[in-house]
């Protein structure tokens, strides 16, 4: 069991070494605690971020730089299991109604103002009401109090077991009261230059080139960051970012900084390295969508059908060319909570034409029993090759499949708002909790016309609801798993969205770069103990 | 005297017809946007992969998204009338500032581009004409159709591939070297050393065109009385080809390359995304691709300008050229 108990007092053992300066988590790699001071870092940042700071929009390029200069209460081992960043300790009361946090001492601010409690109860309030997550995870938060500026108490109405998985610094930074109180934040100036107490400063934001951040010489950790500046690039063109990678151009990026095709020829130079590990924060899930409105999708014999027809396997090798691990069940193989029980629908093209048959949709002239229209999430290239491999693997049990391109506001309008759709092939981050990444997605109080990434098949179940409503608020860890797994068992029966494979992110790194992946939020960490050599 | 109340016609006739042009322009293009489906919060919320209805009104009700669209259209007007190009939801900075940050960059590539497409494109026309049927004018025609037939990302990317991956004498992308302060000199040649591939890249399509135009230019005039005369005296044949030909066959082509000043702003939104170079076009396309409207207005706006002011720039010119016009 990866999970926390939370009926236990949880004072890290770590917080103790990493105030004093120790590469801690850099030891956990396995890497050489010697690091050498000194270098640029180039990072791939692709697309280009809206902001700088993840209070009000959590693209996850907008993560990825927030995380330099904003820091997190807590940060994550790969496992999930909290460390200290903000926060050098931390307490839940037995109930999981009170969180008590106590604070780093001598933090300040880039503009040299000192870091309080006040600063912690202020943010969370600020990601309570206009963080695209926070409205959810911070529901149940009553008040921050503060007793006094190295501590901050948050106290719940209902316990939110996923709260402390929630806090990391992309996830939940902490912004500076006197910069942020007075007037509306999302259009705080500080959002294109942020101040925070993180290991880089801000320095410039050339639009469509690059961001520069450096060396904070003042950080709480000292010795870190041992890089002098860390620069992201923006290069829109997959193609012109493998160039970058061969010339060196580039030494770091994450979420998959290359096309898959191109990453077997780039791994083979001998100074580029792969890494797939700094996802969980993420875990993606890749899965077909269906508009449980439609006249023929209803029907679960005929999503029975479907599922039978797509060879999940197929979905691993050549969609994801092998970077995925095959998922049936909405809360992945990575989660403590997956249903390991449950195997993927077999592959059986027999079944599914007895299905077809049975539900009334015999082949008709030309072998075509009905005609669907499939859409897929244009962002990347996976689920096109997904949205393909599906039109294929139909035709072979007589559904005639028509894929349809468009870019994503098109898509999200025409799914979400408009609901003009049949099925789709999307993909959807899970993220650190069910609570959090998978409840939306069957929770029928979650279909919210115009809202991506809720409800979209219309799935409608109320023991579904009242499961993961159980799950939202229950601390005992164990009763938690069999909630989630009956929860699995139910939709994995009733179909209303085929679960296909969980894609593993990868970051493509040149070797000089070292320790960029040390917690569970890989890149979009503080990077505060990469180093370079040579 | 009489040349300049020619030339301050042109440009007061030019005025007159650009205002209502650009106004036309405008309301337009924003219904035209306004068509497509999807807006800025759409976009933010699906980059985001999560959102709440709560979070999507604040995003609307802070990029103005939630009035009624005539509401908007009129605001930006009003806005117009007071010099402003409005705000841009997915930067958040005013949108005359970004586009006058990336303005520089695209006339710098679209300077170095087009000089380079005329020069080299008038120069290889000139030699086809002159050895018009022989073996060097056959060369070139194959060249300058394998030039116009090749689309622009795909040379883009070779001459990555070569210049900067396989013998690095060039940077892939960018438009400076970013994290180092140059100045004078050094600056000068980091700033060429950049831009030559994109320029070059973007050329190429250009040349062919210049190079084919003034070819039939120069064939066409050859035929003329003047040229014969300009034999019989016993000039060079070179100095006729340049002097007395080449100078008459510019006229047709200044009106094209007028007309390519507004397509290659267009044009460079494909090499400014294979270079990474932060120009105007990869504004607009990545403005489409966000729906961020008032800077998509304003790149229109900014562009259709531009080709004003070019053809005005391409009147003036041929009126220079060639005295019988205007």
């Amino acid at each position: 069991m990866a999970g926390l108990n939370r009926r236990e007092f949880l004072i890290s053992s770590g917080a103790a070494l990493a105030a004093a300066g120790m590469p801690t988590l850099a030891l956990a790699q396995g890497e050489s605690a010697t690091p050498k001071r000194g270098g640029t870092l180039n990072v791939l940042i692709n697309p280009e971020p809206p902001v700088l700071v993840s209070i009000f929009q959590t693209t996850g390029p907008a993560l990825a730089v927030s995380s330099k200069v904003l820091e997190g209460l807590l940060a994550y081992d790969f496992d999930l299991r909290p460390q200290p960043q903000l926060a050098t300790a931390w307490l839940v009361s037995p109930d999981g109604l009170k969180y008590t946090f106590t604070l780093r001492q001598n933090v300040k601010w880039h503009d040299g103002q000192p870091f309080s409690s006040e600063d912690v109860a202020f943010s969370i309030d600020l990601l309570k009401s206009v963080h695209p997550r926070g409205r959810s995870t911070f529901a149940n938060v009553t008040r921050v109090s503060t007793p006094d500026a190295r501590t901050a108490v948050i106290e719940l109405s209902k316990p939110a077991p996923y709260l402390l998985k929630a806090l990391s610094a992309g996830e939940s930074p902490i912004v500076p009261k006197h910069l942020y109180a007075s007037g509306d934040p999302l259009s705080n100036p500080h959002n294109n230059s942020p101040i925070g107490t993180g290991p880089y400063r801000f320095k410039s934001w050339t639009r469509g080139a690059n961001i520069v951040y450096e060396r904070n010489p003042d950080y709480w950790a000292p010795g870190k960051p041992y890089i002098d500046a860390l620069i992201y690039k923006v290069i829109p063109d997959a193609a012109a970012r493998s160039a970058a990678f061969e010339t060196g151009a580039l030494d770091l990026g994450g979420e998959n900084p290359v096309p898959l095709t191109d990453l077997p020829r780039l791994t083979q130079l001998p100074q580029l390295t792969v890494e797939t590990r700094g996802y969980r924060f993420l875990e993606p899930l890749s899965e077909v969508d269906f508009n449980l409105d439609h006249p023929i999708l209803k029907d679960l014999r005929v999503r029975q059908a479907i599922a039978h027809a797509i060879n999940p396997q197929i979905v691993q090798r050549t969609v994801a060319y092998g970077y995925a691990d095959i998922s049936p069940t909405p809360i992945t193989p990575a989660s403590p909570y997956h249903d390991a029980k449950l195997a993927p629908y077999a592959f059986d093209i027999e079944t599914a034409e007895k299905l077809l048959d049975a539900a009334g949709y015999p082949r008709k002239d030309g072998g075509v029993r009905f005609s669907l229209t499939h859409d897929y999430l244009p962002y990347g290239d996976m689920y096109q090759r997904q949205a393909e491999y599906v039109k294929s693997a139909l035709t072979k049990v007589g559904i005639d499949v028509t894929v349809r391109s468009q870019d994503l506001p098109a898509f999200l309008k025409r799914v979400y708002a408009d609901r003009q759709f049949d099925f789709t092939s999307i993909g959807v981050n899970t993220l650190f909790d069910p609570s959090v990444g998978v409840q939306r997605l069957y929770w029928s109080k979650n279909i919210r016309l115009g809202v991506p990434f809720s409800n979209a098949p219309h799935y409608s179940n109320p023991e579904v609801d009242r499961l993961l409503e159980a799950a939202a608020v229950e601390t005992d860890e164990g009763k938690r798993v069999v909630l989630y797994q009956q929860f699995q068992q139910i939709v994995y029966r009733d179909l209303p969205i085929l679960n296909l494979v969980a894609p593993r992110m990868v970051t493509l790194a040149n070797r000089r770069v070292h320790n960029h992946t040390v917690t569970a939020q890989g890149l979009e960490g503080n990077l505060a103990d990469v180093y370079l050599s040579a | 005297m009489s040349r300049r109340l020619r030339f301050s016609t042109i440009a007061r006739r030019t005025a007159w017809q650009a205002l209502p042009t650009v106004l036309g322009i405008v309301i337009l293009n924003f219904f035209l946007l306004k068509l497509m489906p999807g807006d800025a919060a759409d976009v933010i919320a699906g980059e985001s992969g999560s959102a709440t209805a709560e979070t999507m009104q604040a995003l609307r009700a802070k990029f103005g998204l939630d009035q009624p669209v005539l509401h908007q259209l009129w605001t930006y007007l009003s806005h117009l009338a007071h010099f402003s190009l409005g705000y841009s939801p997915r930067y958040d900075m005013p949108v005359m500032q970004l586009i006058l940050s990336r303005l520089p960059n695209t006339l710098v590539l679209m300077g170095v581009a087009l000089t380079l497409a005329i020069v080299v494109g008038v120069a290889l026309g000139a030699v086809m004409a002159h050895w018009a049927g022989k073996w060097p004018d056959r060369v070139l025609s194959v060249l300058a159709l394998l030039f116009y037939s090749t689309p622009g990302f795909w040379i883009g990317l070779l001459a990555i591939v070569l210049f900067s991956v396989r013998l690095g004498w060039l940077p892939s992308g960018g438009n400076l070297t970013i994290g180092v302060q140059l100045h004078g000199f050094a600056y000068f040649v980091d700033a060429v050393r950049h831009v030559l591939l994109p320029a070059a890249t973007l050329a190429t399509f250009f040349v062919a065109i210049y190079a084919r135009l003034t070819r039939a230019a120069m064939l066409e005039v050859q035929r003329q009385d003047f040229v014969r005369t300009a034999h019989a005296k016993g000039l060079h044949p070179w100095r006729v080809t340049v002097r007395h030909v080449l100078r008459n066959a510019l006229m047709p082509l200044t009106t094209i390359v007028g007309m390519h000043f507004g397509t290659l702003l267009g044009g460079a939104a494909v090499t400014e995304t294979v270079f990474s170079w932060p120009g105007l076009g990869r504004l607009a396309l990545d403005a489409v691709m966000a729906r961020d409207f008032s800077v998509l207005l304003g790149v229109l706006l900014l562009s259709s300008l531009l080709v004003i002011v070019a053809n005005v720039v391409v009147d003036l010119l041929q009126a220079w050229l060639d005295p019988r016009i205007a």
